[in-house]
């Protein structure tokens, strides 16, 4: 029983620490710090330095211009990124659509697509909330009308996330009603955003963020060469995806940066004051999530062991996505709190208080999406009773 | 990186399950409770036979060599069935303080019996007035010449009533609260002066009040050096939280698993109540517990091994967890069991008792929590 990894191991920390160290531009590194919303600008110049170094295709395969990393060095990548404190990537191309398409796609799809989804020059959205289907996925209700070379596309996705600034977006289509299950009869369809009859609509979040938007499909014309896979296998599909999405959320060692941010703040005394460390309450409740979060970190390495030795992964990925998501907020909480008044302001500005508090409410009320996106925390549960409970 | 069991560890896991399997089933662990003593020789001394009072100590005191995760393997495997046998008491905390600062004379003659299962001792590690704090010893020893004289009281002595042997911090100098000057002494229970009343506790185990009266101790019976005790005692109940937490986590794992088989039995309103949803979440918490628990009593585990530094916040992170996830799974699983489980004749109630009595063992979660508040990451 241990932890400690191979020299090889060891040897690729070092590069992945340096990397994070040395190429993360001063801005970027700043506007982390802040806890501000990377705009898109940025986030682009972040993720194109990572192609660069060939790292951006982390899950991807070697033949498809991934990295070919085995799960270990994924976990130490995932970790120098987040102790880093760097911008994580937007995952709707790299890590949602992408796997989808070199898994199910054809060779012309791959071919036409996954180069640019690895140099992140096309911005992909997701496609799969309706109005009417949250997190009752499978009642989707937009339809794909088969038209000889075409499929005609109307309805309406919802929750798109920073689909203002999406080229493509993937969707979850109903190509059939005649089904036994609701899971069948839905096709997973590329869709340019530029097509005629596709439209888009903000909706803004407590925070006044313009963060997600409805996107509306009125009589669009999709080529049937951009249906991944096979008709009415949709479903399978995007449930590839979506695991990928929930082990994402798990957000470990961007939280334990935060932590170690907010236990320095907690120490700091402010114009002679006695620091908040003094506060006991705080102190404890701060200390209680340290220990949630540590748990987290050794059921992510427990699960990649029992990967790394051939094992395949199953419903922890629900488990790390409800655990990692509640700590997010915690997180969020005790900033906030640790804020005070310098909570209160409604925008964001780094020359009122010590500069990074006015960040932290907003931050709180943003993050709320985070138990419900991805399929909420209570579908996970459901999740782990069915598969891993038997019940 | 491996989470794995090695060889010994397997072997360890393997033989418990197969004693277990064959020699003490639920209704045995009861009858054994309520034996006078509190649990059975007979089985006290097969655990010798097997080895496995010798896995924490080194080869050269006549042990295995084992660290901290092979104990965790042996207390896990021996709380699926709440064996009542005093391995904490002779092992982890007697045998703790010997291996530590004994003497080799006073191996001979204590450890080696210990480890041999013919001689039963104990740690007296807690006052009345102590709470938690091992540092609140106003035991007194008093030397006189070549002797000592100890008067005090201790409390919650585990199966102090049934040792042979107690070991006992007493204050040779400084204040209460002072970690300087706590001196260990090995005191025969049948000294002059050693009294003590034994009762049974929450969980089916024992413990005595004892009392020392102008106790007479020879110079032969300080263990390590004098005014020097803390550090032993400290360390010694580090590994005794781990070994109460290996436990907890065991048997947090067969409430859970208990549980879920009987809301899949357990039919009301025509259907089982595991397909109720507000239980399924509930059920879906105390495997999540589990999970948390088995990693960071893993982690917990490691670092104790390598001695990092982050040991100490290891040990009262584990214990922490415990204390309120483990707490409220037991309560969930008594819940869940409806009126059986508040019940004697079913098994659940007495792993919650357990559970909960290790909640209070060695420092309670607000206790810990308070440590991890000071302790940086």
């Amino acid at each position: 029983m241990h932890v400690t990894f191979s020299e090889d191991e060891l040897a690729f920390r070092e590069e992945v620490r340096a990397f994070f160290r040395d190429e993360m531009p001063g801005d970027i590194r700043d506007a982390m710090d802040a806890g501000e919303e990377i705009p898109p600008e940025m986030q682009i110049r972040w993720q194109q330095i990572i192609y660069r170094k060939g790292w951006a295709g982390v899950n991807w395969p070697v033949e498809y211009g991934g990295t070919g990393w085995s799960s270990v060095q994924k976990y130490i990548f995932a970790r120098e990124e987040g102790l880093a404190n760097a911008p994580r990537v937007i995952p709707f191309g790299l890590n949602m659509v992408g796997p989808v398409i070199y898994t199910f796609g054809s060779d012309e799809q791959k071919q036409r697509f996954l180069p640019d989804i690895l140099a992140s020059t096309v911005w992909w959205g997701q496609g799969y909330s309706e109005p009417g289907a949250g997190s009752d996925l499978a009642s989707l209700k937009t339809r794909a009308e088969f038209a000889g070379d075409h499929y005609v596309v109307n309805g309406t996705k919802t929750w798109t996330t920073l689909g203002q600034h999406a080229d493509w977006i993937f969707c979850l289509v109903r190509t059939s009603t005649d089904v036994a299950r609701r899971q069948e009869g839905i096709s997973f369809l590329l869709i340019d955003m530029k097509a005629p009859g596709v439209s888009i609509k903000p909706i803004i979040l407590l925070d006044g963020a313009h963060e997600v938007n409805e996107v509306h499909f009125d009589n669009v014309e999709v080529p049937v060469e951009n249906l991944v896979g096979e008709e009415g296998q949709g479903w399978t599909y995007g449930k590839v995806l979506l695991q990928h999405e929930r082990t994402n959320s798990a957000n470990t060692f961007h939280s334990e940066y935060a932590l170690r941010k907010l236990r320095e703040q907690a120490n700091r005394s402010v114009r002679g004051a006695p620091p908040l460390a003094d506060d006991r309450n705080f102190m404890r409740k701060l200390a209680a999530v340290e220990v949630d979060l540590k748990s987290l970190e050794y059921i992510e390495l427990r699960t990649l062991a029992a990967v790394a030795s051939g094992k395949a992964p199953g419903p922890e990925s629900s488990f790390l996505k409800i655990k990692g998501t509640e700590i997010l907020q915690a997180i969020d909480e005790l900033k906030m709190e640790a804020a005070g008044y310098y909570a209160l302001p409604f925008k964001a500005d780094p020359s009122v208080g010590e500069g990074t508090e006015t960040q932290s409410a907003l931050s709180y009320f943003n993050h709320r999406k985070v138990t419900i996106f991805a399929g909420s925390n209570e579908i996970q549960k459901n999740i782990i009773a069915k598969h891993v409970l038997g019940l | 990186m491996d989470f794995s069991h090695n060889e010994i560890q397997s072997m360890l896991a393997d033989s418990v399950a197969k004693f277990i399997a064959k020699e003490y089933d639920f209704d045995t662990r009861q009858s054994y409770a309520d034996s006078d003593r509190g649990f059975s020789d007979e089985v006290w001394s097969t655990f010798a036979d097997l080895g496995w009072t010798a896995v924490p100590f080194s080869e050269e005191d006549g042990g295995f060599g084992g660290g901290p995760a092979d104990v965790m393997v042996l207390m896990q495997s021996l709380a699926s069935s709440l064996v009542v046998e005093p391995y904490l008491a002779n092992i982890v905390l007697a045998g703790g303080i010997l291996r530590r600062v004994a003497g080799a004379a006073q191996k001979e003659r204590w450890l080696q019996p210990i480890i041999g299962g013919r001689l039963h001792a104990t740690l007296a590690f807690h006052e009345p007035q102590s709470h938690y704090n091992l540092a609140s010893v106003s035991t007194t020893a008093t030397q006189h010449g070549d002797t000592w004289e100890l008067n005090g009281v201790k409390g919650m002595v585990p199966n102090g009533g049934t040792a042979d042997l107690l070991i006992v911090p007493a204050r040779t100098s400084g204040d209460n609260l002072d970690e300087d000057g706590i001196t260990l002494f090995a005191v025969a229970a049948d000294t002059k002066g050693v009294t003590h009343s034994a009762y049974a506790t929450v969980d089916g185990l024992r413990a005595a009040e004892l009392s020392l009266d102008h106790v007479r101790a020879e110079a032969d019976t300080v263990l390590g050096n004098v005014g020097q005790g803390f550090a032993a005692l400290n360390a010694t109940i580090d590994d005794a939280t781990l070994a109460v937490c290996a436990e907890a986590v065991g048997i947090m794992q067969v409430l859970k698993d208990k549980t879920v088989e009987y809301s899949k039995n357990r039919k009301q309103f025509g259907v089982p109540i595991g397909s109720f949803q507000e239980l399924q979440h509930r059920m879906v918490d105390m495997l999540m517990a589990c999970e948390q628990a088995q990693s960071l009593l893993m982690w917990a585990v490691m670092t104790r091994a390598t001695e990092g530094d982050d040991c100490k916040r290891a040990v009262s992170a584990i214990k922490y967890l415990i204390g309120t996830e483990g707490k409220k799974l037991g309560q969930d699983a008594v819940q869940i069991h409806g009126g059986m489980g508040v019940t004697w004749d079913l098994d659940v109630a007495h792993y919650f008792k357990r559970l909960t009595a290790i909640g209070t063992l060695f420092g309670n979660a607000d206790w810990h929590l308070d440590k991890l508040a000071d302790a940086a990451p």
